[in-house]
């Protein structure tokens, strides 16, 4: 988190704001309320477009645990030590002075007859309309022998924060020429590239300081994002280093044993020092307290407006949607929350509501000053988000461009950021 | 007003005027400095560190200005209208104004004929670019080679709101407060100008990828409408 002047007095109001919610909730004047849950990518960009575009005529509250928010994207460059973790926090105070009163609490039911969301803190909050943007969560039993119980000895850091910390110490203290693994997940997940840009890094990390690491993925899939522009990658700058092992040659898990720090795959034990298991994912828990999610673990979506195909009342954005084509990406969210404030605003308001449309980037670090991105362009259809078109960078680009794109992606970080929290 | 002379600007009697097809610049800050001294606008305007005010008001800064807005000179009655209108010297007003200052603004004191031909006035645009730092400077993003818009795109008047709208793309990396760290500030674009960058990049002589592809979305109407909702941005 910025410590500036301005960073800390936002801070001030924010506290203020939470302080004085209960009155606030207590009278919305007769006006509309959007009860938004979930202060990332998705939720924080809709809770403050809607305050902002409303102009006062929407009661805005957003609920969101932390009180600084860290974002996911860009914590792998945290691991490659391009980034400080302060670097990635960032407060609710600028939202909470432009009209979103944040609530820092946790959701922990929905009652969408009474169309209240239940607090951990006690009380509930009525809504008009709910929007749903709680990431993601891991699936029960993804890996075997992992729970979070075990997320110290074997981290995810696939929630930035301490986890991602806790990555990094276990990184500086690998004995020399250690194994570090990674078991990815399989689809869908959040942040397609963002394993691999994370080994990546932490191969960057060993480069300067373990250079004989063996870094091991076991892979459930058979392919993965990007996956030429990250192997071409590894090959000219971490030769040697990294391993990747696709199912056929052994890379679908069997079990961890977080105790003994094995990996077992393909009926082989393998003896590791690092083990960073991303496990299977699924909608945010709220999402299936709110009974929107399917069989799959995911909240269906009109393409349209975000709503929930199971509650109109409800919307989900970002990592827990199931919507089509985009991937589970921050810049998705951050693209589906404007259509969702679009859609909200003029159910409740009457505003104009224009065609839904999406777009999304994703960039990937590969080593300093190397820098690849991925995007594509998406519409609604009635069936789901569909990808109208698409780019993608190319393997064997010169210096120049790869460093433009890094540069590229440090401003897009910036401005997200800034669009999320104002 | 602004919007006023907007159309103005656009309406068949300045295409009689032998008015090029878009309002842009395209030319070279070295001619475009030698036509300055040249065609007698540094008799009157100073410009560079050293620029004081003479006769005419100091030229520096002057892309993106407020008209009538130096500080310390003395302006015409008529030059104040239109300061007290909000008058931007954007490129397309520059170019209105150095075409026929008279025409333009009546009663104006800059007693001056106008310059004749076009392809001056695209090389003092960029001359006077040069003299304006860059955050202060959308403008410097149009670049010789991008292609020039047809009259009847640029024509088009787009729609403020639905600009705003489409803006929260746009946002997403060009920071609305007009900050900028390594993608460059977009607000307080002139129309003309950034309808000329973005039909640049949907047509591919632009090669940013992610602005090829954002823009291949776009329409001629979202465009305009970008460009409106950018243009009427006042921070």
């Amino acid at each position: 988190m910025k410590l500036d002047r301005r960073g800390f007095l936002g801070a001030g109001v924010a506290a203020a704001a939470t302080l004085s919610a209960p009155m606030v909730l207590g009278a919305a004047h007769g006006k509309p309320r959007v009860v938004v849950v979930g202060g990332g990518a998705g939720g924080a960009t809709a809770a403050r477009y809607i305050a902002k575009d409303s102009g006062g005529a929407i009661d805005v509250v957003l609920i969101e645990p932390s009180r600084t928010y860290y974002t996911c994207f860009f914590s792998n460059l945290y691991l490659g030590g391009y980034r400080d973790m302060a670097s990635l926090g960032h407060s609710y105070g600028a939202m909470a002075a432009q009209g979103v009163n944040v609530v820092h609490d946790w959701a922990i039911g929905v009652d969408r007859d009474a169309k209240t969301v239940a607090l951990a803190g006690g009380g509930s909050i009525p809504y008009d309309k709910l929007i749903l943007s709680p990431g993601i969560d891991f699936r029960d039993g993804a890996v075997q022998g992992w729970d979070v119980s075990a997320q110290n000895a074997m981290p995810h850091a696939y929630k930035a924060g301490s986890q991602t910390e806790l990555l990094r110490a276990q990184m500086e203290s690998m004995p020399q020429g250690g194994t570090y693994a990674m078991v990815a997940p399989p689809n869908p997940f959040r942040c397609p590239p963002g394993p691999y840009e994370r080994i990546s890094m932490v191969a960057h990390y060993f480069k300067e300081n373990n250079p004989t690491v063996k870094i091991l993925i076991f892979d459930p899939k058979a392919g993965f994002s990007k996956q030429a522009l990250f192997e071409d990658g590894w090959t000219r700058h971490y030769a040697g280093m990294v391993e990747w092992i696709s199912p056929d040659f052994g890379g679908a898990v069997d079990e961890v044993r977080p105790g003994s720090m094995e990996v077992v795959a393909d009926g082989e034990v393998v003896k590791v020092d690092v083990c960073n298991v991303i496990p299977a994912m699924k909608a945010g828990r709220i999402a299936d307290l709110a009974g929107v999610t399917n069989d799959a673990g995911w909240a269906p979506v009109n393409p349209h407006t975000m709503a929930t195909r199971a509650d109109e009342n409800i919307y989900v954005l970002g990592d827990s949607a199931q919507q089509g084509d985009m991937p589970k990406s921050g810049f998705s969210a951050n693209s589906q929350a404007k259509v969702c404030a679009n859609a909200v605003r003029g159910e409740l308001t009457g505003s104009t509501v224009f065609p839904a449309r999406f777009s999304n980037t994703c960039w990937s670090l590969l080593d300093t000053n190397d820098g690849v991105k991925v995007g594509a362009s998406y519409e609604a259809t009635d069936e789901k988000i569909t990808k109208t078109s698409g780019f993608i960078s190319q393997v064997g680009e010169d210096a120049a461009t790869r460093e433009a794109t890094y540069g590229e992606s440090v401003g897009w970080y910036d401005g997200i950021t800034a669009d999320m929290f104002g | 007003m602004y919007m006023f002379l907007q159309k103005l600007f656009l309406a068949p009697i300045w295409l009689f005027l032998a008015f090029p097809a878009v309002a842009l610049a395209d030319g070279h800050a070295a001619e475009g400095e030698r036509l300055f001294r040249t065609l007698g606008c540094a008799g009157c305007h100073e410009v560079g560190p050293e620029g004081r005010n003479k006769v005419g008001p100091h030229l520096n800064q002057i892309i993106g200005r407020t008209a009538g807005a130096v500080e310390g000179f003395r302006y015409s009655r008529a030059m104040v209208g239109r300061s007290e209108d909000g008058l931007i010297w954007d490129e397309d007003m520059l170019r209105a104004f150095l075409m026929a200052p008279a025409d333009f603004l009546p009663s104006t004191r800059m007693a001056y004929r106008g310059v004749r031909k076009a392809e001056d006035i695209d090389h003092l645009l960029i001359f006077l670019r040069t003299l304006t730092p860059e955050t202060n400077l959308g403008t410097a993003n149009v670049e010789p080679g991008d292609p020039k818009v047809a009259p009847e795109i640029l024509a088009i008047e787009g729609n403020v709101e639905y600009g705003q709208y489409l803006s929260s793309t746009c946002v997403t990396c060009h920071q609305a407060s007009g900050e900028s760290s390594g993608i460059p500030p977009i607000i307080n674009w002139p129309a003309g100008a950034f309808v000329t960058v973005l039909h640049a990049y949907k047509g591919k002589s632009r090669d940013n990828a992610v602005m090829q592809q954002i823009t291949s979305a776009l329409g001629n109407e979202e465009i305009a409408a970008l460009a409106a909702y950018y243009e009427s941005i006042q921070d």
